[in-house]
């Protein structure tokens, strides 16, 4: 039997993690400097630092971020316009939402990534392609969340608007919407971070450029750090993209 | 002179005949209302009481019968003549109470610089002045029904339903907001059918309650309780009171009974739940 146990203070778990972090680093340098792991396998984790230090110094970066965030924004834009306008289209009956709601969440069950090669024969290894798939899978979210959130408002508040003389446009206003609107931002957010996925991923797949394509390229040329440096910054520029617009949304909330 | 609310012949069915969800939930129901009447409806769970409510401000069509309101047959919600209170509050959660009450004379039709001394005096009068700038969330549920109410009063309908508006809140909260209401609308000469399940309510703020027998519901009788408003507590404590309670609960009694053996069969032996 565990004794009772006191809950761990927030720094002593910061403490934890960092310390994680640190034997991750230390256990990657061993390897490459003591154990005999082959460089072009696992580069030294000192050369990465300076790779990522040129990268950032020189802005080589700054042309294929152009294009991703490029293509995410256009991805995004057509998701969640065309998401939340047929969102709502289908929530307006119940008839349509028993059709459309279980079809659009088996559709989104499907590794939708597969469609890579059929995009990339339609659109082309350029951005288009990238666009097409950022845009069908963030379809989804947003499309679902929209979907339940006007679907969902509580029958009561639409009584009460009606019996107080509520017109088509008061109610969709100042009822469905707000009711609505955090289910539809909860979405949309998820949408955005599974379109950053979906074109980087696919940026890796079949480009002519981009961040996803930029790190294959670094592979097959065989420069393992500047790779390593990418990936890092990849990872970063998502974290802060997603954390952007987490704090977005509750922005968006509070007011 | 023509009364406020004329119900004629009502009877509504929920579902169509044959089908495994059809409810006979009020039948053949026929009754007036004076104006400036507090008419209180009692009975049963599930014998129409709400149902009727919702028939009498349009909510709802009938199955057959028709309603009256101010002389001109009910055809769909009358957001001019009709306000509603009910139980569940209703109030939009994302607005403050002030908004609440705005938005109710925003979709009824008032003029936006008529608004906001009406809503003022609305929230004032229930007593809300401190809070008009909370959401509903931050309230409690005795609050919240004071903004349900001045969101209704700021409407200035003749007519008022009041769908158990208490019948969430605790037995003290209940009492108060009943007092409140009673010197509230003794001032404002409106019409109000009030559902209620309470006895000790109806007796309180009626002038009339009539009493409706179990499903399918009809008006079994009407007891008419001849006191002035604005009550006072004390007349909770006299001996009027307790009479017309018991007289009341008398009527209701059997029914309940009927209500409850529909659903569930009596012990069959005494020793049966010990």
């Amino acid at each position: 039997m565990n004794g009772p146990r006191k809950p761990a203070g927030r720094a002593a778990i910061l403490a934890t993690q960092a310390a994680f972090i640190a034997i991750v680093l230390m256990v990657w340098y061993l390897a490459t400097t003591r154990w005999g792991v082959s460089r072009i396998l696992l580069p030294n984790p000192i050369a990465v630092w300076h790779a990522l230090v040129s990268v950032l110094w020189t802005g080589e970066y700054l042309p294929d971020l152009r294009v991703t965030l490029f293509e995410l924004a256009i991805a995004f834009a057509i998701s969640a316009t065309s998401g939340v306008v047929i969102g709502y289209f289908v929530s307006r009956s119940s008839y349509r939402v028993r059709v459309f709601e279980p079809l659009f969440a088996a559709m989104y069950a499907v590794p939708l990534i597969l469609l890579i090669p059929l995009y990339v024969l339609w659109f082309g290894l350029g951005p288009a392609s990238k666009i097409a798939l950022g845009a069908t899978i963030s379809f989804f979210p947003v499309v679902l969340n929209t979907v339940t959130g006007f679907s969902h408002v509580d029958r009561a508040l639409v009584t009460a608007a009606r019996s107080m003389g509520a017109s088509d446009y008061h109610l969709f206003r100042f009822v469905l919407l707000p009711a609505a609107f955090p289910v539809i931002l909860a979405g949309m957010r998820l949408g955005f971070t599974v379109a950053l996925l979906s074109i980087i991923g696919s940026e890796v797949l079949a480009s002519l450029a981009g961040l996803g394509h930029h790190i294959v390229e670094l592979s097959e040329n065989m420069e393992p750090a500047r790779m390593f440096a990418y990936v890092g910054f990849v990872v970063a520029i998502a974290a802060l993209l997603n954390f952007a617009v987490s704090r977005l949304e509750a922005w968006v909330r509070r007011s | 002179m023509i009364p406020a609310i004329s119900i004629r012949n009502v009877s509504h069915r929920f579902g169509a005949e044959g089908q495994a969800r059809n409810v006979r939930a009020l039948l053949d129901t026929s009754l007036d209302v004076a104006r400036g009447e507090l008419l209180c409806l009692i009975g049963p769970s599930g014998c129409g009481k709400s149902t009727l409510l919702n028939v009498v401000g349009g909510l709802l069509a009938p199955t057959t019968g028709s309603v009256e309101v101010l002389g001109e047959p009910v055809a769909g919600p009358r957001p001019r003549d009709i306000a509603f209170v009910f139980q569940e509050h209703a109030l939009f959660p994302w607005n403050t109470v002030r908004e609440n009450v705005d938005l109710g004379m925003r979709f009824q039709g008032v003029a936006a610089a008529e608004r906001a001394g009406r809503a003022q005096r609305a929230i004032e009068a229930v007593g809300l002045k401190e809070f008009a700038d909370h959401f509903p969330g931050q309230l409690s549920g005795g609050m919240r029904q004071r903004a349900a109410l001045a969101r209704a009063l700021s409407l200035q309908t003749d007519i008022l339903l009041m769908d158990e508006p208490f019948g969430a809140l605790d037995e003290q909260t209940r009492m108060i907001l009943g007092e409140d209401l009673s010197v509230l609308l003794a001032a404002t000469k409106k019409t109000i059918v009030f559902v209620t399940h309470s006895l000790g309510e109806a007796v309180f703020l009626a002038d009339r309650v009539a009493v409706f027998s179990a499903r399918p519901g009809t008006i079994k009788t009407v007891i008419a309780v001849d006191e002035p408003h604005p009550r006072k507590p004390a007349f909770v404590m006299s001996e009027k009171f307790t009479k017309l309670r018991n007289q009341l609960y008398a009527q209701l009694h059997e029914e309940i009974r009927k209500t409850v053996s529909a659903e569930s069969a009596p012990p069959a032996t005494p020793g049966a739940l010990s």
